[in-house]
């Protein structure tokens, strides 16, 4: 049974300027963001337009200067961290998908998506039957025991998607997840992702720079100089 | 929860089994120079179990007959004989020089002892093969290590000798085996001159008119034949009777006899403390060095491991691993590669120890101490890699 996620993730006015005094530079100047539970959006922008910044300040990787960020219900910054334990924030309530997939070369498939549940704690069984649920669902449970070196790039890709998801996040954010892969392959991806995200009510954030991927949206952030601006998706269904 | 050190390890076993013999052989290096150390202690005490003595006394105010020349009259054993507490006391001399065999030669230790004196202080204890000297002249009882088997004749000065029995360990304090020959030969091979420098010193003493006065006659003769003889030893090496104690046998030979007379454990700290102190400096200096090339080289290796593992480590810390885990990871391997290096470095100390010219004493007191410095070695090394990985930022794992 999924846990449902009552709010997603909701970003009001979030800043974040890098340096002070003259060198200063406002990275974000004011980024205004709700992802539904289930829903899975867009965000869309050429280099240099904060899209990195914005991940980082989401994944509570850097700190903002300003704003509010609530995950769930729970307002984790308002003007300042209010979780105690980011590290432990990170694990349990933010998914991440990267551009390569990012699997830890000496864990096989089903340690790599079980290492979370077990780094929160969780009893090594318990952890691998969760794992192996989700790579079931993801359909590369076939490769359980392989070494992240023996998948392809869409096998590794699906698997560091189980690994995004095991613990049940709230919300994953995906760094140009379908970057390195092939239109029909990175179609895929998004649809496992899209599957995913109504199956477990998880708000899914895509940055992407791929034409091939960015009709699929419904909902669509436009960051340019720091500041968000929405807009329609074609939501084009994915065969 | 887990060993991530364990599967990192396991995942790239070759390479880190090639490192860790790479720093095995290092280990056994440093392992063997303690164990280069050991031998000369252990061949110094050897020496000293060898001779049998209880005493040794020796020329008065030098540190004879091992750290420093020494020579005393060879009669002097007999008034020893006398002395209150004296067991047995026989003569010996010892000069370390080359033997000859054939076209080849050994440099050992040449031991002059008195021939059929079985029991008797110096003389060699245990034989592994043939037997004791029994003639007067011209036999020799030569150690295993010299590389002479029974029968075999060696020259030694301008005499010949047959090897008539073999030893075991009876080695000099600087590791050189054995050769032991009757006493009178070996006084005679301390002094031998050749045929030309004594037929010149007979004619130096000839023209000499105080030696050769025209109204003395047989003056001559007698200053010769006390120019061709030796009338010296090294030492006098002497058993105490049982339950005598050393020092009280000591003094009496010392005040009566105007000689140097050495304990046991006065002997020891001559042959240790001072005639192999500058080798065990050179040893100890040579140690410490390996020691700090070890750590840098453990240090180098697991900071190049751990730097290869920048973007694995930068997704730990952001999928939410803790420093601890990540610290813990990287201590483990080190100490890994510390407990390989060890067995290889200890294996590889073993199998060429004995192949070393000079006695390579292994104890398992240093091996374990060796253990517990490399582990110590593998922590501190790790504490550089350690302090790289925490510092590496997890957003490394974010693009941009």
């Amino acid at each position: 049974m999924a846990e449902r996620h009552a709010q997603g993730i909701l970003i009001e006015g979030l800043k974040k300027r890098y340096g002070t005094g003259d060198t200063a530079v406002d990275a974000l100047k004011g980024v205004d963001m709700r992802v539904a539970p289930g829903e899975v959006v867009g965000l869309i922008g050429p280099s240099g337009s904060g899209k990195s910044t914005l991940l980082k300040c989401l994944g509570a990787v850097i700190e903002p200067t300003a704003g509010r960020m609530t995950l769930g219900e729970k307002v984790i910054y308002d003007e300042g961290w209010k979780i105690p334990d980011l590290r432990a924030l990170r694990r349990d309530k933010i998914g991440f998908v990267f551009q390569a997939p990012y699997l830890i070369p000496f864990l096989d498939v089903t340690d790599n998506v079980a290492l979370l549940p077990m780094l929160a704690g969780r009893p090594n069984g318990e952890s691998r039957r969760q794992a192996l649920e989700l790579l079931e669902a993801l359909d590369v449970a076939h490769r359980a025991k392989a070494m992240p070196s023996q998948l392809s790039g869409g096998e590794q890709q699906r698997v560091a998607i189980a690994r995004a998801l095991v613990n049940r996040p709230p919300v994953i954010l995906a760094d140009e997840p379908t970057a390195p892969l092939d239109s029909e392959r990175a179609l895929a991806v998004i649809r496992i992702l899209e599957q995913m995200a109504g199956q477990y009510e998880t708000a899914i954030i895509v940055v992407t720079h791929d034409e091939k991927i960015i009709p699929t949206f419904k909902r669509i952030y436009h960051i340019r100089d720091g500041r968000t601006h929405e807009e329609a998706g074609e939501g084009r269904a994915i065969s | 929860m887990i060993s991530l050190a364990g599967r990192d390890i396991l995942h790239a076993w070759g390479k880190f089994v090639f490192t860790g013999v790479g720093l095995g052989l290092l280990i056994g290096v440093t392992l063997t120079m303690a164990g280069v150390y050991r031998g000369m202690v252990d061949d110094a005490k050897v020496l000293l179990d060898n001779s049998g003595a209880d005493l040794w006394v020796v020329q008065q105010d030098t540190l004879g007959p091992y750290a420093e020349s020494s020579s005393v009259y060879d009669d002097t054993y007999r008034t020893i004989l006398g002395m209150d507490g004296v067991a047995r006391a026989a003569n010996v001399t010892y000069l370390t020089m080359q033997v000859r065999k054939g076209d080849s030669d050994v440099r050992a230790m040449v031991v002059g002892i008195t021939p059929g004196g079985q029991g008797e202080p110096g003389q060699p204890g245990y034989l592994v093969a043939g037997r004791q000297i029994t003639r007067g002249h011209y036999e020799a009882v030569a150690d295993f290590a010299t590389g002479f088997k029974l029968g075999d004749r060696i020259r030694i000065r301008r005499n010949g000798y047959t090897v008539v029995g073999l030893t075991r360990r009876m080695v000099s304090s600087g590791g050189d085996p054995m050769v032991f020959i009757p006493l009178k030969d070996a006084q005679e091979a301390q002094f031998l001159k050749d045929n030309d420098a004594i037929v010149r010193q007979r004619a130096r003493t000839a023209v000499n008119p105080a030696l050769n006065r025209p109204g003395v006659p047989g003056l001559l003769d007698a200053v010769i034949a006390s120019q061709s003889t030796n009338p010296y030893v090294n030492a006098i090496l002497v058993q105490i009777k049982p339950g005598r104690n050393p020092d009280q046998v000591a003094e009496p030979i010392r005040r009566w006899k105007r000689l140097t007379v050495y304990t046991r454990a006065q002997m020891e700290v001559i042959l240790i403390g001072k005639l192999i102190a500058t080798s065990a400096k050179q040893i100890a200096m040579f140690l410490v060095i390996l020691a700090i090339v070890t750590a840098a080289i453990v240090a180098f290796i697991i900071y190049t491991m751990t730097m290869g593992k920048i973007r694995e480590i930068a997704v730990l810390k952001l999928i939410g691993t803790r420093n601890r885990t990540i610290a813990g990871m990287i201590l483990q391997q080190a100490m890994a590669l510390g407990v390989i290096g060890f067995v290889v470095g200890k294996v590889a100390a073993t199998f060429w120890a004995p192949i070393f010219p000079k006695y390579v004493l292994l104890e398992p007191g240093d091996a374990v101490r060796g253990f517990a410095v490399v582990m110590a070695i593998c922590v501190l090394a790790s504490v550089l890699a350690i302090r790289a990985a925490l510092k590496i930022d997890p957003a490394e794992a974010i693009s941009g």
